[in-house]
């Protein structure tokens, strides 16, 4: 069991906290001396999240870094206060603090509120962090509700459209699906025999998780947990809020929305779902790919029909999301030398989907900004006005659509690596959808970049200096892990690899 | 009686003679400052004797004060049980005091009267935590319920005359209905005492057919229920809350909605865990239907709400039925855990108080000023009073269960208590219990979008004197440090609910 305190994952998280904290007392004044304050706490939180993905050592004990001390010890309930990062939590903090920045960077213009915006900025990054760590799930559902209220007001208070709609869509979806998990964690803590909210005890290979005394069938506990990643991942048919929430969230909380949250949904799969119920994910394996297929091909062609740019990338999203699923599913039924393959591309996928649809929405941001319109049909012809936006939209494009040498090809290939072994038929529905977001893709940046210029978009600014710095930061992770992708990878599927084994034992276990 | 009998009641008799002083206090000088002085300082000494009793109690090894003869004991018991609740009770009357500073200057004549009720109030509960005999329960409860009748009754309007009137009546009709369940436990056991009637109870439960042993006893069971029904305000006995809320002077309505439920759901863990042990098997079923109803109505009810105060009446229904979920979670597996859904009940009681405070607090702050409880009115509150709609914000937040909070803690043990059971039908209260939680979330969170998000109407700042944010911010405080740290209290919850569950 993981021990000690190390400190440095406890800074890391709390940082944005403390800054927060910081505003709040108005410890900072001036709107522009707020900007760069939180532009330099989140720069710091960007570093000390490179320095926890560098310092973690693929091949040693599977968590690192760990901080842990007791939190609440009294006879009927357990929990301690535990972070630490294995191999598949660490690139998902790195991806936390690159987004974080970029989310700073791209609220440059916000002229409303400016106090109050970085402070829920900052809450939400310092719970998107905490949920990454934490490896109590105690403290794991804390930091995933703490999530939500910064983000409800992040939507009501800047966004636009039907802001508060959408917030309160955003919020009623994900605390039903918490709920679910609620009832499940309770559960897995009344079942685990040891009256403790400790994860990494259960993720010991035949941990305390015990089927014979579980308070309710593990089937039922598997899909209650699904159910919560699933909302928030997001999976047709519980993907009716992302749209919404995103259309009318700032471009920040589009960012953090598409870059980071949805990818809370991913890691509570592999962490929970792949991990703990090694068993139902294998009985399972078909209506999880399958309800990850349906979101691929459904996601891309409604995403053709789209003519708002974000509500288009929201689309996009849920499509690129089912591949996680894919990949997730793909690992129950394949034993031998490719097992891990959809795996790593499902972790893979949540990494370079960050990114990419990261650096799409700060592209559409600077775009709104200069223009006050998403409408692809008034666009036009933006490519030599601002050369620059046009890069980010051409690169996040073609990653999206899965071009070499950039970062979505390599986690798709691996997904469907994964998949085409285990689930042919439904694989080759999927590469469908991949070819249609070729289609989709070619045909907004066509229509939005190329053609006719509208003459009231002739004296259009390019990015400002501010709004490079996003810019450059994603296109250079996605190039990074699109040319050489072991990088990641490695780290990746060092965390993955207990999964893997427990897997292939158990196949093995079955031939015999 | 022996000078140790006096002991055990010492602090219910400083904080009764508190309350005359405080009286003898208005007629000789008529300040506000001085009478919230004298009450809030005057607390010292029932929590200076109670915390004396708890150390008596360290010292003797056990959880409960014990003598040969004497008469005190034969109706009371001074146990961690009670004291748990006596300073929970003196926590939340002292902040009540301090609040009122600014509330109790429209009730010119009477404030006096105000703190001498309400502190009389507060004996009475403080009566019914340690009660276990059927007639000291009963004398407790409307000492409790009289002095907050005429509380609810003292604005000079209408709405107020009506909170006063509805809340006699109807506590009239289920002490009365209480009454006649004590009257038939008296006829099938012979004894007024939990113990002997748990002994008797044990020895005749043999048939199994009919639920609770006979019909008598099933009688008897639903009257007391209904009884305590009112006093928790849980479903279906709440019809007076929502009225009672909106009419009743507010600080005396954050008093009833914490005090009065917490002293309530004391003695229903007494009743039904000491004295009703061997039907164990049975009333939990009923209990857990009552918990679905409330945390049901109270939460669709509460959606269409426009006024604060109504709102939170629907909300404390709500909060009843989540603290029944965990009075209903008697262990069947008994031994070490058996005390784990007493134990949530405490924890819970204790992050509700402080978070109920916290938003009764904030709501007392601003109607002293605006002179309305429409949420309407609340538009732009952030900016007009930002510390209590700040606070106000953070308790709503507690409500719906989320963290950092105390509330968010206690939902958990308190579920987990539930799941723990081994019961399916307890599972499905937990996933009722959650699904509530989400309704909740929507109309707490309104409230904070009104005050976050909408223009406001006036721009004047509203300011409060210095006792009522210090009231608000320890309130707002404990609220906070029950979610960060309530290792302490809970605790202390398990090492109180000890006396109940000793004999499982």
């Amino acid at each position: 069991m993981a021990t000690g305190f190390t400190g440095l994952l406890t800074v890391t998280v709390f940082l944005p906290a403390v800054a927060a904290l910081l505003l709040g007392v108005g410890a900072v004044r001036g709107d522009r001396n707020i900007r760069w304050f939180a532009a330099v706490v989140a720069a710091a939180d960007l570093v000390l999240s490179v320095i926890v993905f560098v310092s973690f050592r693929p091949g040693g004990d599977q968590f690192q870094l760990v901080d842990r001390f007791d939190w609440i010890s009294v006879e009927t309930m357990h929990a301690s206060y535990l972070l630490g990062v294995d191999g598949i939590s660490a690139p998902l903090v790195m991806l936390t603090g690159l987004l974080g920045l970029c989310a700073v960077f791209v609220s440059f213009h916000i002229s409303h509120r400016v106090r109050e915006y970085f402070i829920w900025l900052f809450v939400l990054q310092t719970a998107v962090l905490g949920v990454f760590t934490a490896l109590d799930f105690l403290l794991f559902f804390l930091f995933w509700e703490i999530e939500l209220v910064p983000m409800y007001l992040l939507i009501s208070t800047w966004g636009a459209g039907r802001r508060e709609y959408s917030a309160m869509k955003f919020l009623i979806f994900t605390i039903l699906g918490s709920a679910f998990m609620l009832v499940a964690i309770l559960a897995v803590f009344v079942s685990s025999g040891v009256d403790s909210f400790n994860m990494t005890s259960l993720l010991e290979p035949g941990g305390a998780l015990d089927a014979t005394r579980a308070a309710l069938p593990m089937g039922l506990l598997f899909w209650l947990f699904f159910i919560a990643f699933a909302v928030k991942l997001p999976t047709w048919p519980v993907h009716t809020w992302l749209p919404d929430a995103h259309t009318d969230a700032p471009t920040a909380g589009s960012v953090m929305l598409a870059g980071v949250m949805l990818k809370m949904g991913g890691y509570g799969l592999l962490r929970v779902n792949a991990s703990m119920f090694p068993e139902q994910l294998q009985t399972y394996a078909l209506p999880v790919v399958a309800l990850g297929v349906i979101s691929v091909l459904y996601g891309a062609v409604v995403t053709l029909r789209q003519t708002d740019l974000k509500r288009l990338i929201a689309y996009s999203s849920v499509s690129h999301m089912g591949l996680v699923l894919l990949g997730l599913g793909s690992v129950a039924a394949v034993g031998g030398a490719l097992s891990d393959a959809g795996l790593t591309g499902a972790a893979m996928q949540l990494f370079t989907h960050g990114t990419i649809t990261g650096l799409l929405f700060v592209a559409v941001g600077i775009l709104y900004e200069k223009t006050h319109t998403r409408h692809i049909p008034d666009l036009g012809g933006l490519a030599n006005r601002m050369p620059v936006v046009a890069t980010a939209f051409l690169v996040a494009g073609a990653a999206s659509l899965g071009l070499p040498a950039l970062s979505g090809f390599v986690s798709e290939l691996l997904v469907f690596f994964g998949g085409f072994r285990a689930f042919p038929a439904l694989t080759i529905l999927a590469v469908l959808g991949i070819i249609l977001a070729a289609g989709y893709i070619l045909w907004m940046l066509q229509r939005t970049l190329f053609g006719p210029r509208p003459s009231r978009w002739d004296d259009l600014s390019d990015a400002s200096p501010v709004e490079l710095v996003p810019v450059v930061l994603l296109v250079v992770s996605i190039v990074a892990v699109g040319v050489y992708p072991a990088w990641l990878t490695d780290v990746f599927r060092d965390g993955l690899e207990p999964i893997v084994n427990g897997y292939n034992a158990g196949i093995a276990g079955v031939g015999r | 009686m022996t000078a140790y009998d006096l002991f055990l009641i010492s602090p219910l008799l400083a904080l009764a003679a508190l309350a005359m002083l405080v009286i003898v206090v208005d007629l000789l000088t008529r300040r506000t400052g001085l009478l919230v002085g004298v009450s809030f300082v005057g607390l010292a000494a029932p929590a200076a004797l109670s915390v004396w009793q708890l150390v008596s109690l360290s010292g003797s090894g056990q959880s409960e004060l014990m003598a040969e003869g004497s008469v005190v004991l034969y109706t009371l018991s001074i146990d961690r049980f009670a004291l748990f609740f006596n300073f929970l009770i003196l926590a939340a009357v002292g902040l009540v005091v301090l609040v009122s500073n600014d509330y109790v200057r429209r009730i010119e004549r009477l404030q006096g009267e105000y703190f001498g009720l309400m502190l009389l109030s507060a004996t009475g509960m403080m009566l019914m935590v340690a009660a276990d005999e059927l007639i000291t329960m009963y004398i407790a409860l409307e000492l409790t319920t009289l002095p907050l009748a005429a509380l609810a009754a003292f604005l000079p309007n209408g709405r107020s005359s009506e909170a006063g009137m509805k809340f006699l009546i109807i506590g009239a009709i289920s002490s009365a209905l209480m009454l006649y369940g004590m009257a038939l436990i008296y006829g099938l056991t012979g004894s007024t005492r939990l113990e002997e009637i748990a002994v008797a109870l044990a020895a005749g439960s043999s048939s199994g057919l009919i639920p609770f042993g006979s019909m008598a006893a099933l009688l008897a069971v639903v009257l007391l229920l209904a009884g305590f029904g009112f006093k928790m305000s849980a479903a279906p006995f709440q019809m007076w809350v929502p009225d009672v809320y909106q009419g009743a002077p507010t600080p005396m309505v954050a008093f009833l909605s914490v005090a009065s439920k917490a002293a309530a759901f004391a003695l229903v863990l007494r009743v039904f865990y000491i004295g009703f042990d061997a039907l164990g098997g049975d009333w939990w079923v009923l209990l857990a239907g009552l918990a679905a109803l409330s945390m049901t109505i109270g939460n669709l009810v509460a959606i269409s709400q426009r006024n604060i105060n109504r709102l939170f009446g629907y909300s404390t229904i709500a909060h009843a039925g989540y603290l029944l979920v965990g009075v209903a979670a008697i262990a069947t597996a008994g031994g070490e855990e058996a005390g784990f859904g007493p134990s949530s009940v405490l924890f819970y009681l204790t992050a509700y108080t402080a978070a109920n405070l916290t938003a009764f607090f904030a709501i007392t702050c601003i109607e002293t000023r605006i002179n309305s409880s429409e949420i309407a009115d609340y538009a732009g509150m952030l900016r007009r009073a930002p510390f209590p709609a700040i606070a106000l914000a953070l308790a709503l937040i507690a409500l719906i269960g989320l963290p950092p909070t105390g509330v968010f803690i206690a939902k958990i043990h308190i579920f987990a208590a539930a799941i723990n059971t081994g019961e399916s039908l307890m599972t499905w209260l937990v996933i009722i219990g959650v699904v509530n939680s989400v309704i909740s979330a929507y109309y707490y969170l309104r409230v904070i979008r009104v005050m976050f998000l909408q223009p406001a109407i006036h721009t004047e700042r509203l300011r409060a004197s210095w006792p009522v944010n210090v009231a608000l911010g320890v309130a707002a405080l404990c609220m906070l440090w029950l979610g960060v740290a309530p290792g302490a209290v809970l605790d202390a919850a398990e090492r109180a609910v000890v006396v109940l569950v000793a004999g499982g």
